[in-house]
C-alpha cells in the first residue's frame, strides 16, 4: 500500500485460520491501522490481494466486506455521534433486514418481527458489556472507555465471522484493560469469532494471542507465538531502535 | 403504546384538521385560504428537503427544480387528459388529482435518482453546486419549451371544480385543503417512520460518519440516492399541488429563491426535526404576510429587511434552529422536567437561605 511516495505496507503477507486470535503489533506509524484499512476495503491496495473466506476483497466496497462477515473497530473512535447507544447498534444490525421501504412506512408484520429481532440482538450484545442501562444515552455522552466498548458492540451487531480490533484498550487503565481482554476472549468463544487485534500493551498481547505478527515500517519483521516474539532480536531492535533511541519505547508500558 | 393507536393517529389528525379546513372554508376570505394552502405546500417542501439536508446530511440546493418538474408534468398531463379524454369532474376528481400528484412525484423522483446517482459521490459544497445547477437547467429548459408556455408561463391549468353531492357543495378550496392535508400527513408519516427503521438509520449514519457507516455494512451511496429520490418525490408532489391550485406556472416561480426558501425552512426549524420544519414553514409563510401592515405604514417595502433581520437574529440565538435535531414532544418533555427541577431547586434555596447574610 502506497500513499504517494510512502510505502505504508510493503510485501506483507499473512494468513489467519478461522477461530484464531492473532495480535498485530509494531511501533507507532508501522502501518498497523493501514493494514486494517486495506483489509476492510477502506483503502484499495495499490498492489497485492486480500482474500477472505475464498472471496477476493480487492474490488469490494467496505460495506460489502462488512456483509461478508469481516468487521472492525476504529482506533480514533468513530461512533455515530448524534445517535443514541442503541441506535448506533441498530444501524450496524440494519444489514440483516430484508424488509423494504414500504414495509418500514406501513409497519407491516415483516417490519415488526425483523426490528424486534434486531432490538433483541442489540440488547443481548449490550448486556455482555454491561451497557444496557445506557442504551438511550447519546453515544458521545459515554465515558471514553465505554465508547470503545460500544465500538466493539456495534461491530458485533453486524454478526461478523472475523473482527479487527484497533487498539480497543487505548485510554483504559490497567484493570479495565484486563477486564476487556477477558470479554474479548469470551465473545470469541461465544460467537466463534476470528480476532485480529492491534494493541500496544505488549504484556497483554502476549497474554491472550496465540500468534503475533510484528510490523515495522510496513514490513513484517517477525511472526510467531509470544515466546518467539519476546526473544526476537529484530523485534527488540524495532521497538528500541538499533542504537536504542530511534523509536519510542513502549515495551511493557 | 399499542400498535393500533400509532396507526390511527394520522387518520385522526386528518379528520380533525379537515374540520378546521371546513371552518376556514366558511369564514376565511380567498386570500387567507390561499395562504393556508401555500403554508401546507411549504410544509411538504420543508419536510422533504429535511430528509436530504437534515437526516441524510447531504446539502442540496435544488429543491425548486424537482418542484418544477412535478408542477409542469402534472399540469401537462391534466391538459392532455382534458383534451383527449375529456374533463374530469364529480367524485372522480379527487382521486384524479391525487393520482396526478403521484405521477408528478414519480417523475421528480426519477429525476432525483438520475441526478443523485453520480452527484451524491460529491461532498458538501460540491453537491450544493451540482443541485443548484440542476435546478437552473430545469428552469432554463422550461423557459425555452414553447409547449409548456415558455417564458409566458403555463396558463389555465386544470383544477377540480366545485363538487356537488346532492344538496351539499364541496368548494374547490375544501377539496384542495383535503388533498394537500393528505399529502402533508403522508409526507410526515413516511419520513417519521422511515428514520425509525433500518433503512432510515442508514441515512442518519451517513450523515454522522460515512466511513463508519460503510464499515458497518451500510451501502452509503444507495442510502443517499434513496433519500434524495424520496425527497424529490415529495417536492414533485408539492409542485403538482401548487400547479393545480394556483392555475398558473411560470419558470420564474421555480428560481433560486424558492430553493433557498426551502433551505431556510429546514435550517430555521432544525436539521433533522420534522416538527421543526412544520413550525418553520408556518413562520416563513406567515411572517412576510404579518408584516404587511408595516409596509402600509411606512410606504416602502421593508418587509424583507425585517424578515431577514429576524432570520439572522434567530440564527444567532439558536444556531441549531428552533428545534435542533429534536422533535417537539421531546422538547416539551425536557422543558417540563427542567422547569420542575428548577422550581424544586428554588424552593430548596428559599428554605435553606439564612435570613442574615453571612459575612
Ligand atoms: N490516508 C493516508 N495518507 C497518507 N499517509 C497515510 C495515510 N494513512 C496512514 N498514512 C501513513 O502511513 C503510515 C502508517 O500509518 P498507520 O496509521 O497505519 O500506523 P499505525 O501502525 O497504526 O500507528 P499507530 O500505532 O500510531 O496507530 C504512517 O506513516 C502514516 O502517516
Ligand atoms: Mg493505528
Amino acid at each position: 500500500m502506497r500513499f504517494g511516495g510512502l510505502k505504508a505496507i510493503d510485501q506483507l503477507s499473512f494468513s489467519i485460520a478461522p477461530g484464531d486470535l492473532i495480535g498485530l503489533i509494531g511501533p507507532n506509524g508501522a502501518g498497523k491501522t493501514t493494514v486494517f484499512n486495506v483489509v476492510t476495503g477502506i483503502y484499495q491496495p495499490t498492489f497485492g490481494e486480500v482474500v477472505f473466506d475464498n472471496h477476493s476483497l480487492n474490488d469490494l466496497e467496505p460495506y460489502q466486506v462488512s456483509r461478508l462477515g469481516l468487521t472492525r473497530t476504529f482506533q480514533n473512535i468513530r461512533l455515530f455521534q448524534d445517535l443514541s447507544v442503541l441506535e448506533n447498534i441498530l444501524t450496524a444490525a440494519a444489514q440483516h433486514v430484508s424488509y423494504g421501504l414500504a414495509d418500514a412506512v406501513l409497519h407491516t408484520r415483516r417490519f415488526e418481527t425483523q426490528e424486534k429481532a434486531n432490538l433483541d440482538l442489540a440488547m443481548s450484545l449490550l448486556s455482555i458489556f454491561h451497557l444496557e442501562d445506557k442504551k438511550d444515552a447519546p453515544a458521545t455522552a459515554l465515558p471514553y472507555g465505554e465508547q470503545r466498548k460500544l465500538e466493539i458492540v456495534r461491530a458485533l451487531a453486524t454478526k461478523p465471522k472475523m473482527i479487527c480490533l484497533d487498539e480497543p484498550a487505548a485510554g483504559m487503565n490497567h484493570s479495565e484493560t484486563e477486564e476487556l481482554m477477558k470479554t474479548i476472549a469470551q465473545i470469541r468463544e461465544r460467537f466463534k469469532l476470528t480476532v485480529l487485534l492491534i494493541e500496544h500493551d505488549m504484556k497483554l498481547v502476549m497474554g491472550i494471542c496465540e500468534r503475533i505478527i510484528v510490523l515495522d515500517h510496513g514490513i513484517k519483521i517477525e511472526e510467531g507465538p509470544p515466546e518467539k516474539i519476546q526473544n526476537s532480536k529484530k523485534v527488540i531492535e524495532a521497538y528500541l531502535g538499533v542504537d536504542g533511541s530511534e523509536h519510542q519505547i513502549r515495551l511493557g508500558s | 403504546m399499542s400498535k393500533e393507536v400509532v396507526s390511527k393517529k394520522p387518520f385522526m389528525f386528518f379528520v380533525a384538521l379537515l374540520i378546521v379546513g371546513w371552518l376556514a372554508d366558511l369564514v376565511l376570505n380567498p386570500f387567507l385560504q390561499f395562504m393556508i394552502l401555500l403554508l401546507m405546500i411549504n410544509m411538504i417542501l420543508g419536510m422533504s428537503l429535511n430528509l436530504v439536508n437534515g437526516f441524510a446530511g447531504q446539502f442540496s440546493l435544488g429543491h425548486a427544480g424537482f418542484m418544477a418538474i412535478g408542477g409542469y408534468v402534472s399540469a401537462s398531463l391534466a391538459e392532455i387528459w382534458w383534451s383527449r379524454i375529456g374533463a374530469v369532474g364529480g367524485l372522480l376528481q379527487i382521486p384524479f388529482f391525487i393520482g396526478l400528484a403521484l405521477i408528478a412525484g414519480g417523475a421528480a423522483a426519477l429525476a432525483g435518482w438520475v441526478v443523485g446517482l453520480p452527484s451524491l459521490r460529491l461532498k458538501g459544497d460540491y453537491l450544493a453546486i451540482v443541485t443548484l445547477g440542476f435546478a437552473e437547467i430545469i428552469r432554463v429548459i422550461l423557459l425555452n419549451t414553447e409547449a409548456v408556455g415558455g417564458a409566458r408561463g403555463f396558463y389555465d391549468i386544470k383544477g377540480p371544480g366545485d363538487l356537488r353531492l346532492g344538496p351539499l357543495v364541496v368548494s374547490q378550496f375544501l377539496q384542495f385543503f383535503a388533498m394537500t392535508l393528505f399529502w402533508v400527513i403522508l409526507c410526515f408519516v413516511t419520513i417519521w417512520r422511515l428514520v425509525r427503521s433500518a433503512h432510515g438509520r442508514g441515512f442518519l449514519s451517513v450523515r454522522d460518519d460515512e466511513i463508519a457507516a460503510q464499515a458497518m455494512g451500510i451501502n452509503t451511496t444507495q442510502a443517499k440516492v434513496r433519500a434524495f429520490a424520496l425527497s424529490s418525490f415529495f417536492a414533485g408532489v408539492a409542485g403538482s399541488i401548487f400547479a393545480h391550485n394556483v392555475g398558473y406556472l411560470s419558470p420564474s416561480s421555480f428560481g433560486f429563491n424558492r430553493s433557498v426558501d426551502a433551505v431556510i425552512i429546514v435550517v430555521l426549524g432544525g436539521m433533522g426535526s420534522l416538527s421543526g420544519s412544520l413550525l418553520a414553514a408556518t413562520l416563513v409563510t406567515l411572517i412576510p404576510e404579518l408584516l404587511r401592515p408595516v409596509q402600509d405604514l411606512t410606504g416602502v417595502d421593508v418587509r424583507m429587511i425585517i424578515y431577514s433581520f429576524l432570520l439572522i437574529l434567530m440564527m444567532i440565538l439558536r444556531p441549531a434552529g428552533l428545534c435542533g435535531s429534536h422533535e417537539l414532544p421531546e422538547i416539551w418533555k425536557k422543558f417540563a422536567l427542567t422547569r420542575r427541577a428548577w422550581a424544586a431547586k428554588n424552593m430548596a434555596g428559599r428554605q435553606g437561605r439564612p435570613s442574615v447574610p453571612r459575612v
